[in-house]
């Protein structure tokens, strides 16, 4: 009898996971760490690093969150996600948030009951073919052998684009990156395609880059963000204006040198007084400290540092800020106002 | 002699020749040789082949291999070197990721000034499991191995030492109820009640106690969580877990299918059946996502003592099967001379038939015990970082993405030596028990 009681409660216990998890803020704090769901690794948006430090574009974007909460980049405690684990992991409560290249769809946003808390990479599928084929669009790859991953929704969007633009394609199925390198370098296929960042970061891998071209089409929409779960909105709100307050750190001019001299006294720009708490009172309306978005922006700089830092033009992946660019450099990245 | 070869021979010889050394093409290697690769013409001409196929692989492989470049930072570094100091166009591993993140891949996130924590345990593992392995070590070491896993336990998470030794007390409480209640009430009321005492005492009192235990007398080292451990020591960790408890719960489960009483029967039976039924990736997904959702939200069961129960329990049903071939092989009079002395079931069982069937299912044993800790590296596909997850992590990095090889002709190696080393025991258990007997 004692028994069953026991197991009934602990039914309804986990039914009433989501209602009992509104206040994600608050076991966060309790605990003095984030538990943050990233990627098992994926070159520049996140990987541990020799002293077991994750690092990466992904991994930042759980720094700053950690700093704007508990004051501190480094309590984090990082749960390495894969593809099939990582929406589970969020949906039980075992981390607290996921940044890991998820891209923000319909289904997800709403089937799957999570919140997708903005974007912080606009990705797309692009193509590689090397240099001496001559090719410099993907509308001329009529008749080419393709390398593609099976299973993936890049598979239909390369039928998609074939079709729309009335051309022909041989698909050459491969199952893992690793694989689809070895057979494109071997020559096995004519391109290959998958999303452009994940094709930049291939084509630094590769003996001689510059007998490699990453052609200009993008023939589908990824956006990719952090995401949590559907139902604390709270939680959301944190997260979703941690990320702007980074974004908007670039617009105005606020970065990792000078933050701390900005947050010491109120300057001449009200916008960035209110970012970083010397003027307003931002940070209580979301229960956090006045000094959230400083602590957030001192982590790791603001979104465009970051941005260099781990997958700009500098690094070994070197990918262009293109439609990540600020909207005032004629890209998609636009934080609403801080007021 | 008679006289009729006197006339015809004029000498014979009385004594044997000494025996003369064969013709230097009919011994030694040189016939090995002959015999055995160039025997005729369709032989010389498959040794051939065969040999040029063998120097084709190593003069492939071997100067990539020992061309190899171990001092470098990063991938590119490495292709710097080679193209500096050899010749354009060959080859030549770039060993380097393996000098720069060995200690990564034996011991994932571990701390590093800790790391004579998990080496230590590996040490006390092997001195603890000697006295079962090697039966003319002392007795009165098995006492050392009874309490090695709680010593193990707390050297690798660390924490406090009353954790470990109050869960160790269960057990001596266990014991303790079972030797008072066997005279009095029987060997099942007694069995009965030595189960679920500790059980109880686990779920109620050992944390209670614990914690009483430490803030009367503090004693730890420091704690490092589940998600610190990767590398070959997660894969250790798992493997030697399962491997140790999935033993007697197999036996127990073997025995269990073999009862004449029916509900011990018809679970056992059910629990084989089913966690054979299903693959061991599924069992995983089940640990990692699906316990999740039943358990109560708040409860952090950690991942990897889940993995560990699965893994324990997916080899436990494999190693009931075979242990169950070794009892259904002992010919029935076996168990009615046990029946004959006056034994008690679990007497029997202990002294006569288990020494017996367990002898007999060695190899199968053994066999599962290999699968069971190559299985270790499925773990990947729950975001766990055993080698081959790290070989992942350490692409992901910028300085070693686009490195295959070398990462996993490592693991590679690595696991052969461990499952080189069971196989060679097994084979000398099998040696050192069939002279016992015969």
């Amino acid at each position: 009898m004692k028994k069953s009681v026991l197991f009934g409660a602990l039914t309804v216990t986990g039914l009433a996971a989501g209602a009992a998890q509104a206040a994600t803020l608050d076991e966060v704090k309790e605990r003095g760490e984030l538990n943050c769901g990233v990627v098992t690794g994926l070159a520049g948006f996140g990987a541990p690093d020799a002293n077991g430090v994750w690092e990466g574009f992904d991994v930042s974007v759980c720094r700053a969150v950690a700093a704007a909460v508990l004051g501190d980049p480094t309590a984090v405690n990082f749960v390495p996600t894969t593809g099939q684990t990582r929406f589970t992991a969020l949906a039980s409560g075992e981390i607290d948030l996921l940044a890991r290249n998820t891209t923000w769809t319909f289904s997800r946003d709403t089937d799957l009951k999570f919140d997708f808390a903005g974007v912080n990479y606009y990705d797309g599928q692009g193509f590689i073919v090397p240099t001496e084929l001559g090719v410099s669009s993907a509308k001329d790859l009529d008749g080419a052998t393709v390398c593609i991953q099976t299973g993936t929704t890049t598979e239909l969007n390369l039928a998609d684009f074939f079709r729309n633009n009335n051309i022909s394609y041989e698909p050459v199925p491969v199952e893992t990156n690793a694989e689809a390198q070895q057979q494109y370098l071997a020559g096995a296929c004519d391109a290959y395609t998958t999303d452009a960042s994940g094709l930049a970061a291939t084509r630094a891998t590769f003996e001689n880059p510059a007998d490699h071209v990453i052609l200009p089409e993008i023939i589908s929409k990824e956006p990719l963000g952090p995401l949590v779960r559907h139902g604390d909105n709270e939680w959301g709100d944190i997260v979703r204006w941690t990320l702007n307050a980074l974004i908007a750190a670039e617009e105005y001019g606020v970065t990792s040198a000078n933050v701390n001299e900005l947050a010491a006294a109120p300057g001449t720009n009200p916008e960035v007084n209110r970012l970083l708490g010397t003027e307003g009172e931002l940070g209580a309306m979301i229960g956090l400290e006045n000094d959230w978005a400083k602590n957030a922006i001192a982590a790791g700089g603001n979104y465009g540092e970051i941005f260099e830092k781990n997958i700009g033009e500098n690094t070994p992946i070197g990918l262009a800020r293109g439609l990540n660019a600020q909207w005032t450099n004629g890209g998609l990245i636009y934080a609403p106002p801080f007021r | 002699m008679s006289d009729t070869h006197a006339q015809t021979v004029s000498y014979v010889r009385e004594t044997m020749l000494p025996e003369a050394e064969p013709p230097v093409g009919n011994r030694g290697a040189l016939l090995w040789v002959r015999e055995n690769l160039f025997s005729g013409w369709l032989n010389i001409l498959l040794t051939l082949v065969s040999l040029y196929v063998i120097w084709w692989a190593l003069a492939h492989t071997m100067p990539w291999v020992f061309r190899g470049i171990w001092n470098a930072g990063s991938l590119s570094e490495c292709r710097e070197i080679r193209d500096a100091t050899l010749p354009e166009g060959t080859s030549a591993a770039c060993w380097a990721v393996l000098s720069d993140r060995w200690q990564q891949l034996m011991f994932g996130f571990y701390p590093r000034e800790l790391y004579w924590r998990p080496v230590l345990a590996l040490v006390i593992f092997l001195a603890a499991i000697a006295p079962v392995l090697f039966s003319h070590m002392p007795r009165k070491a098995l006492w050392l191995t009874a309490a090695s896993p709680f010593v193990m336990f707390w050297l690798l998470w660390g924490g406090s030492v009353w954790f470990p030794v109050s869960v160790a007390l269960g057990f001596a409480l266990g014991w303790a109820a079972w030797r008072a209640l066997a005279p009095l009430a029987g060997t099942l009321i007694a069995s009965i009640v030595a189960v679920a005492l500790p059980v109880v005492y686990w779920l109620y009192s050992a944390g209670t106690l614990a914690r009483e235990l430490d803030q009367a007398m503090p004693l730890s080292i420091e704690y490092v969580p589940s998600q610190d451990f990767g590398g070959f020591m997660l894969s250790f960790i798992i493997g030697i877990a399962g491997i140790i408890l999935s033993l007697p719960l197999g036996i127990l489960l073997a025995l269990g299918r073999q009862s004449d009483l029916f509900i011990i029967n018809k679970i056992s039976v059910g629990f084989i059946e089913i966690i054979r039924g299903v693959p061991l990736i599924v069992w995983l997904f089940t640990a990692s996502l699906l316990l999740n959702y039943f358990l109560p939200p708040g409860t952090n069961f950690d991942l990897m003592l889940r993995v560990i129960i699965m893994v324990t329990l997916f080899a436990a049903a494999y190693i009931a099967e075979v242990v169950r071939g070794g009892l259904a092989a002992l010919p029935k009079g076996q168990y009615e001379a046990a029946d004959a002395l006056g034994l008690d079931y679990w007497k029997s069982m202990r002294l006569i038939i288990l020494p017996q069937a367990l002898k007999i299912s060695i190899p199968g044993i053994v066999n599962t015990f290999i699968g069971l800790f190559k299985d270790t590296t499925l773990v990947v596909f729950i975001g766990l970082l055993d080698p081959i997850g790290l070989s992942n992590a350490i692409r992901a990095s910028t300085e070693w993405n686009g490195i295959y090889w070398e990462l996993f002709v490592f693991i590679g190696l690595l696991f052969f030596i461990c499952c080189f080393s069971m196989s060679r025991y097994s084979l000398y258990l099998e040696k050192k028990l069939q002279r016992g007997h015969n």
